[in-house]
């Protein structure tokens, strides 16, 4: 069976003023409906790297590939109409902020619903958002609906958000640090959420985060970001055999109960990984 | 060495990523700035206009081919549409209307200058006395400044130049009454974000007093800002004049300015349409030249403004 | 979570209305303010309010008399005391030049500009605001360059020099507009001037004839400061909804498939839309005022004209008087774009 998304070879550049700096370079990876992690500090490339899957490469940037395809569609070439037949209803994003990514003037339901109502089904729009609500395990669905997003909390926007991307059942899910701008408490509880809907729905998931470990034990897969670069590819169950030192400096910067870990491990860094 | 070699070398002193002195720091500062100005070509263009009022200014008396203000012979000059000896035609006193647009250059600088000389430190001490000491001090003068701001400007503007009495002195006097709050309300927002910054502190512990702060280390720091959008300003005075002396209310004549001229021509309108048109043309380039410059200097130093 | 959101909408109720006090308060205080600079003007000028009343030719008797009578022998503050006793009345006293009081004067001018600012407010929105989304759209395309320079332009301009050229060429050379005036002598009693608003009273009269010539001499002393305004709205458009099109809920629309046209139009404009109220009351209440200029030069009978006149007369009560009603009239506005805005903006609505 053919992969439902593949990239071969992507790159992204933005102008500056000494010429373009490209913040992707060549970044090659293919996903069937598994769940992929991508992790890697801020500015490895890897948020764009998600845009860029869903064509939303800001103007300013330019995006090349030599393969960027989602089941059978040449994302390079497609339309305007293509893309928005893609967008939403077969591939959709969730974001890291809800105080940022839900639209502050119009209430949860207007902007569920309108998810839905864009890719057929007007008439069950509003019985399909509050079963989407339901699902995200909101208890009080109609009073979230008639809310705006600064009523809500981050764990509810970010709930409300998964539920607006989820309910038009799409075959592919980009996740961008979905959970980083939540409250500890709160981040698990979505996690847990977003994990059971990808494996009910069994939809692809690429799963955007700089946190490794938690990465590691939410995917199948994981690809280790470092200046826009792939530096490793690794089994989620097989972290300990991590081979680069970047990978392993990301494993070890974690603080342990046992022992003392003075002095504090640092993250090395090397203009060899670079090439 | 060469001239060549020299300059290159006082340009990469310029623009040294290690500047050694504070001095250099500032020059190379100042140097990106301009050399980010020179690539706007509009703002480029707002500042040729606006040298070549000053210019003017200065030289009117060399660059007017005849008396601004004595006509020629009232039977045979007067209303003369444009030509070659009279580069914008005469008007009905048989004067020479580029000569008299000329001088008035002098008077819209002079207007222009005192308007910014009067209201700019009205302006910062309002603005930062009442930042400064906040409480009971900054609501009395922000009230105070509130109610200004109420009054629509020209309006307010009228109201004052018909208590003085009509006039130039009396009109830019006016208008300076009716600038000065919106760069208090700006040096206030610039001096609460100064106020508790640790250098101001040091001072204060070295046993500083109110005045000296104010004076010696907040003001200096408002002052920028305060000048920047004083210039975004300097079209709306121009204006606010002209349309004075449109009224009667500004300069009186003889004098050649430029709303009053075309109010002078008003009444030719329709057969002599140079009279009233030629003044427009000057107050229109001139204010057009301030807002050009105005608009390059944010885009310069406010990038996100101008985006 | 359900009972923190309905915690938040019963404490809703009482900030809007400590917000209400606050503003109020505020306005007073304000009016008052106006009252306290009108009133120094009128003492400061060169002009005897006695005389105004009683002529130069009157006896010294009957000039003491009346400066009784106006209060001009007691303490500034009393004075003060009884100019704001009869302001909240509504009495400015009498004008000068037209012997009748300030009010009436000011009630029949003012409708006049009123219509003028409000077609020119229409023109200005209408046209401002989707030229300056399109100008965000098109961020540094030629479109955008174009809206620049001619929105510069228009800030440029002198409005009364403008107005003497259209009048030059629309009116004197081509003949397609009407010139000065709200309207020809020959339709001036078709109609009663039930509210004052010509277009409204002759189309509600159905006097279609007066209605065209209202038309034709409003249009271009309203097209004039419509393109001021539209400058204005445009460049203020412009900025806000490059501002709203770089968020991240843009990013979730576009994720979710909306339309391109829908996201600028409904996503991106409502947002904008809120600090956008505040620029169109704010060029309204400006219009009012930029008016004095534009109706002197058209001869339109409004409050602009009626204040020059005033002034070139050294009719002081008049000055002060329409002076006042304008001043007043902003803080109106100002309030007017306050409450707009806790209407579009949820975030204001619901919070204290």
């Amino acid at each position: 069976m053919s992969p439902l998304l593949s990239v071969e070879n992507l790159r992204i550049a933005f102008p500056s003023r000494q010429g373009p700096v490209e913040v992707v370079r060549g970044v090659s990876f293919s996903l069937g409906r598994e769940r992929l992690g991508i992790v890697g500090e801020s500015g490895s490339g890897k948020s764009q790297t998600g845009r860029a899957i869903l064509g939303l490469t800001p103007v300013s940037g330019t995006a090349t590939a030599d393969r960027l395809e989602f089941d059978g569609v040449d994302l390079r070439s497609a339309s305007t109409r293509q893309w928005r037949k893609l967008r939403g209803a077969r591939m959709s994003m969730v974001m890291q902020d809800p105080k940022f990514s839900l639209n502050p003037v119009m209430t949860i339901g207007r902007q569920l619903m309108e998810a839905v109502k864009l890719h057929g089904g007007k008439s069950e729009a509003h019985d399909k958002s509050i079963a989407m609500l339901e699902a995200v395990q909101i208890r009080d669905p109609e009073r979230v609906m008639a809310a705006y997003p600064h009523e809500l909390s981050g764990g509810m926007g970010q709930r409300a958000m998964i539920a607006m991307m989820l309910v038009t059942e799409p075959d592919l899910l980009i996740a961008d640090e979905p959970t980083s701008a939540l409250d500890v408490t709160v981040q698990i509880e979505v996690l847990r959420i977003l994990d059971r809907l990808v494996t009910e729905r069994g939809m692809g998931l690429i799963f955007i985060s700089h946190d490794l470990r938690l990465v590691s034990t939410f995917c199948d897969r994981v690809l280790v970001m470092y200046a826009g670069r792939v530096v490793e590819e690794l089994d989620a169950r097989r972290m300990s055999e991590a081979t680069h030192p970047y990978t392993r400096g990301l494993l070890n910067c974690l603080p342990t109960i046992t022992g003392d870990s003075r002095p504090l491990p640092v993250l090395a860094r090397d203009d060899a990984w670079l090439e | 060495m060469s001239i060549g070699a020299s300059r290159q070398s006082l340009g990469e002193w310029l623009q040294s990523e290690q500047p050694a002195s504070r001095r250099q720091a500032r020059l190379g500062q100042a140097w990106r700035t301009w050399r980010l100005f020179t690539g706007n070509r509009l703002g480029m263009i707002g500042l040729a206009i606006v040298l070549l009022l000053v210019l003017v200014a200065i030289f009117a008396d060399v660059i007017a081919p005849y008396d601004p203000l004595l006509g020629g012979d009232l039977r045979t000059m007067r209303l003369l549409p444009p030509s070659m000896d009279h580069l914008m035609g005469t008007d009905d006193l048989a004067r020479d209307i580029f000569s008299r647009v000329v001088h008035g250059a002098r008077l819209t600088l002079m207007v222009v200058a005192l308007v910014a000389i009067i209201a700019t430190p009205i302006g910062l001490l309002v603005g930062t006395v009442s930042g400064y000491f906040g409480g009971w001090v900054d609501t009395v003068l922000m009230r105070v400044t509130d109610i200004f701001l109420a009054f629509p400007r020209l309006i307010l503007a009228l109201a004052f130049v018909a208590a003085l009495g009509p006039g130039i002195e009396n009109a830019i006097i006016a208008i300076a009454i009716t600038s000065w709050p919106p760069y208090a309300r700006l040096a206030r927002a610039e001096t609460l974000t100064i106020r508790n910054a640790e250098h101001i502190d040091a001072i204060r512990l070295q046993g500083a007093s109110s005045g000296r702060i104010i004076w010696g280390h907040v003001v200096p720091l408002c002052l920028s800002s305060v000048i920047i959008r004083v210039t975004l300003d300097m079209a709306g005075i121009i204006l606010t004049a002209a349309g004075l002396g449109f009224l009667g209310l500004g300069a009186q004549p003889p004098q050649p300015e430029w709303g009053a001229m075309i109010a002078g021509g008003r009444r030719f309108i329709i057969d002599y349409w140079w009279v009233a048109t030629m003044p427009g043309i000057a107050i229109f380039t001139v204010s057009l030249g301030f807002n050009l410059l105005g608009d390059g200097l944010r885009d310069v130093l406010d990038p996100k403004a101008g985006k | 979570m359900a009972t923190a959101l309905a915690e938040g909408r019963s404490r809703a109720l009482p900030a809007f209305l400590g917000k209400t006090v606050r503003l109020l308060a505020t306005i007073a205080v304000t009016i008052l303010g106006l009252l306290v600079v009108t009133f120094l003007i009128g003492r400061v000028v060169p002009v005897d309010p006695v005389l105004a009343v009683v002529g130069d030719r009157a006896s010294q008797s009957t000039y003491d008399k009346a400066f009784v009578e106006l209060g001009l022998d007691r303490p500034l503050y009393v004075q003060f005391g009884l100019y704001v006793e009869k302001a909240v009345t509504g009495d400015f006293g009498q004008s000068m030049l037209t012997k009748k009081p300030i009010i009436d004067d000011i009630a029949r001018a003012f409708p006049a500009t009123l219509e003028l600012a409000t077609v020119a407010i229409l023109i200005g929105t209408l046209f401002g605001i989707p030229v300056g989304v399109w100008a965000a759209v098109r961020q540094g395309k030629l479109v955008d360059q174009v809206v620049r320079i001619v929105g510069l332009m228009g800030y440029s301009a002198p409005i009364f020099w403008l107005g003497l050229l259209g009048l030059l060429v629309f009116y004197a050379k081509w003949g397609i507009v009407a010139g000065p005036g709200r309207i020809d002598i020959s339709y001036e009693y078709a109609f009663t001037p039930t509210t004052g608003l010509f277009l409204l009273d002759t189309a509600m009269q159905g006097q279609w004839g007066a209605f065209r010539n209202v038309v034709s001499h409003i249009a271009l002393p309203a097209s004039l400061l419509g393109y001021f305004s539209m400058a204005y709205i445009a460049r203020m458009t412009r900025s806000f909804m490059l501002n709203e099109l770089a968020q991240e809920y843009v990013v979730t629309a576009r994720v979710k498939g909306v339309a391109e046209w829908r996201i600028i139009w409904v996503h991106a404009l409502r947002n904008a839309a809120v600090p956008l109220v505040t620029v169109v009351t704010l060029s309204y209440a400006s219009l009012l005022e930029g008016s004095v200029l534009t109706e002197t030069v058209f001869a339109w009978p409004g409050l602009g004209q009626y204040l020059t006149n005033s002034l070139q007369n050294a009719d002081m009560n008049a000055v002060l008087g329409g002076t006042l009603l304008i001043g007043i009239i902003f803080v109106g506005l100002n309030l007017l774009s306050d409450f707009l805005y806790t209407v579009l903006d949820p975030r204001v609505r619901r919070r204290a």
